[in-house]
């Protein structure tokens, strides 16, 4: 009895001094978002609310409801773009074919944002792909503004999150139970009426899954935003850069990353209890 | 195939076109940056009018990318090692003992899923700040650990569910230690895993840009960090280049995986029925 509980020690302090860590960096985020800003200093003043009142300012709320509706509509848009790809990687039967919709669905997922923002760059700029390409069918005479625009990050947040979103519905499909939907087919229901009302209410588990990661990740995209939105599209975690690096204003900073972490928090708590309704339609 | 023939034929012909269309978005600034790579120009243009190496010499000489691809390896080496140890450990303990705080370790330990990268980066930048620490590869080591555990965990817990648990009682039964069985049976079983699970966390790390941008400094600046300095700087084509070096290996290293591991059981997106 004593090795084993010496063991469990042994193989349980190490996650401990890490979640410690962790625990430490967040309550340091906390601590510096109620101290006074020093000008010119790294060392903070004593406690105050300034920088929370601070954060009611155009910037600001701007950059809060940017980052609001960009995780939203990233999230819904990525959902419906990767169904169909996590679906078909589950349910083609060639087994190559298989492998090579995971691959391509899954890579990018391993890029990290430098290397798929930067190709988005390319696509989107003026003299990038989709202008190039449109100005030679001669569709427009002058270049779309698709950099520095909403819509240009958009598009970039959406192939960003696919990748995850596609492995967590297919694992989710993975898990249905192929018999329920040939039950339904042997009852009469045609392909999409099975689609509708056995496959889908069965992956809900997974697609629940997926918004909220969807949603977390968008929330938390830096170099997209940075790079492809260039100061025009502010985001919560551009000015949290911002403001920690041109202004060193670590306690507004601060501030802004926990009024983040708790509009995250909101949003998900709400998203938690919308999808429990869901899931009764789910009927699980 | 008798569900396959009952699709009406529309259908049949628009679900694998969606599919096709699908599949081309997520490839399309795959094939565009490889495009650009090629480019002789400085001046991004479409479709190249003259095609070069140039820009992929200058990956391989560029001080700033050599640098940098050196911290990434030095970074992903030891906090890709360093997160499986902690958790294979956690996750044998989780699956096989009973001890206090075991969720709420749990959840903190997941959290950075959750958390923005740049609310952890901005908090251990403080930390150091506060303390006058010099910021060395021991902090951005610590930071890529906290950011890639949550994957090694998810990754050995699947295998754990695999694992026949009347294996470890066999041993323990004819008289091996705990940690006898841990280190020749359950480990040795968990090996497929355990190595799914680093791959994705040295490649996660390797990648990784938003912590690392506030925890690096010029001198242990990773390799996405020296990338995206570079894009303020220049115009031209190397990055493009780099690119598409960065894709080649990792969609090499996946598609070994796949053949050697099955990346959809490591993923557990097999079809079980």
């Amino acid at each position: 009895m004593d090795t084993r509980s010496g063991l469990r020690a042994w193989l349980v302090s190490p996650a401990v001094l890490v979640a410690f860590c962790i625990c430490v960096a967040l309550i340091t985020v906390f601590q510096y978002s109620l101290r006074a800003y020093v000008p010119g200093s790294l060392d903070v003043g004593g406690l105050t609310l300034a920088n929370f009142t601070g954060l009611n300012k155009p910037i600001y709320l701007d950059a809060f409801w940017n980052t609001l509706l960009l995780s939203a509509e990233t999230t819904v848009l990525s959902l419906l773009v990767a169904y169909p790809l996590a679906y078909a990687m589950v349910r083609v039967r060639n087994r190559a074919l298989k492998s090579f919709i995971l691959i391509v669905s899954v890579t990018p997922l391993f890029l990290g944002e430098i290397v798929r923002t930067y190709s988005w760059i390319i696509v989107l700029g003026n003299n990038g792909f989709i202008n190039t390409m449109l100005r030679k069918l001669g569709l427009i005479e002058w270049p779309l503004e698709l950099m520095f625009t909403h819509l240009g990050v958009l598009v970039a947040l959406v192939h960003v999150t696919i990748p995850v979103v596609v492995l967590m519905l297919a694992t989710a499909i993975s898990h249905i139970d192929r018999d329920y939907e040939k039950a339904a087919q042997s009852l009469g229901a045609g392909p999409i009426r099975t689609f509708l009302t056995v496959t889908l209410p069965l992956s809900m588990p997974g697609i629940l899954a997926s918004v909220t990661t969807a949603f977390a990740w968008t929330f938390s995209a830096f170099a997209t935003p940075q790079m492809i939105g260039g100061g025009r599209v502010p985001t919560v975690s551009t000015l949290v850069y911002q403001l920690g690096f041109s202004s060193m204003n670590f306690p507004l900073a601060a501030s802004l990353s926990v009024a983040g972490l708790a509009l995250t928090a909101v949003a998900l708590w709400g998203l938690g209890r919308m999808t429990r309704r869901l899931k009764a339609v789910g009927g699980h | 195939m008798k569900i396959r023939s009952s699709l009406p034929l529309p259908l049949r012909v628009a679900a694998p076109a969606l599919v096709c269309l699908i599949l081309a978005f997520v490839l399309l600034p795959v094939v565009v940056v490889t495009m650009a790579s090629f480019n002789d120009k400085a001046l991004l243009t479409f479709p190249p009018q003259t095609w070069s190496w140039r820009w992929f010499i200058r990956v391989f000489t560029y001080a700033d990318f050599q640098h940098g691809f050196r911290a990434s390896l030095i970074v992903m080496l030891w906090s890709s090692m360093i997160a499986l140890v902690v958790g294979t450990g956690l996750a044998i303990a989780v699956k096989r003992m009973a001890f206090p705080g075991k969720d709420t370790l749990q959840a903190i330990l997941l959290s950075p899923l959750v958390i923005p990268h740049f609310t952890l980066g901005l908090g251990l930048l403080i930390l150091v700040a506060q303390f006058r620490v010099d910021r060395g590869y021991a902090l951005v080591i610590l930071c890529h650990v906290m950011l890639v555990l949550p994957f090694v965990l998810r990754s050995v817990y699947v295998s754990m569910e695999n694992l026949d648990e009347r294996l470890e009682q066999a041993a323990a039964s004819l008289g091996a230690s705990p940690l006898k069985v841990l280190l020749t049976v359950t480990i040795p079983l968990l090996a497929p895993g355990l190595f799914g699970g680093w791959l994705f966390a040295a490649i996660m790390s390797f990648s990784e840009f938003t912590a690392s941008l506030f925890v690096t400094t010029q001198n242990t600046q990773t390799l996405p960090v020296a990338m995206y300095n570079y894009v303020r700087e220049f115009a031209d084509p190397t990055l493009a280049a780099l690119s598409v070096v960065y894709i080649a290996v990792t969609a090499s290293l996946l598609a070994f995986a796949n053949y050697f591991l099955g990346l959809g059981r490591v993923l557990n997106i097999e079809d079980n029925h």
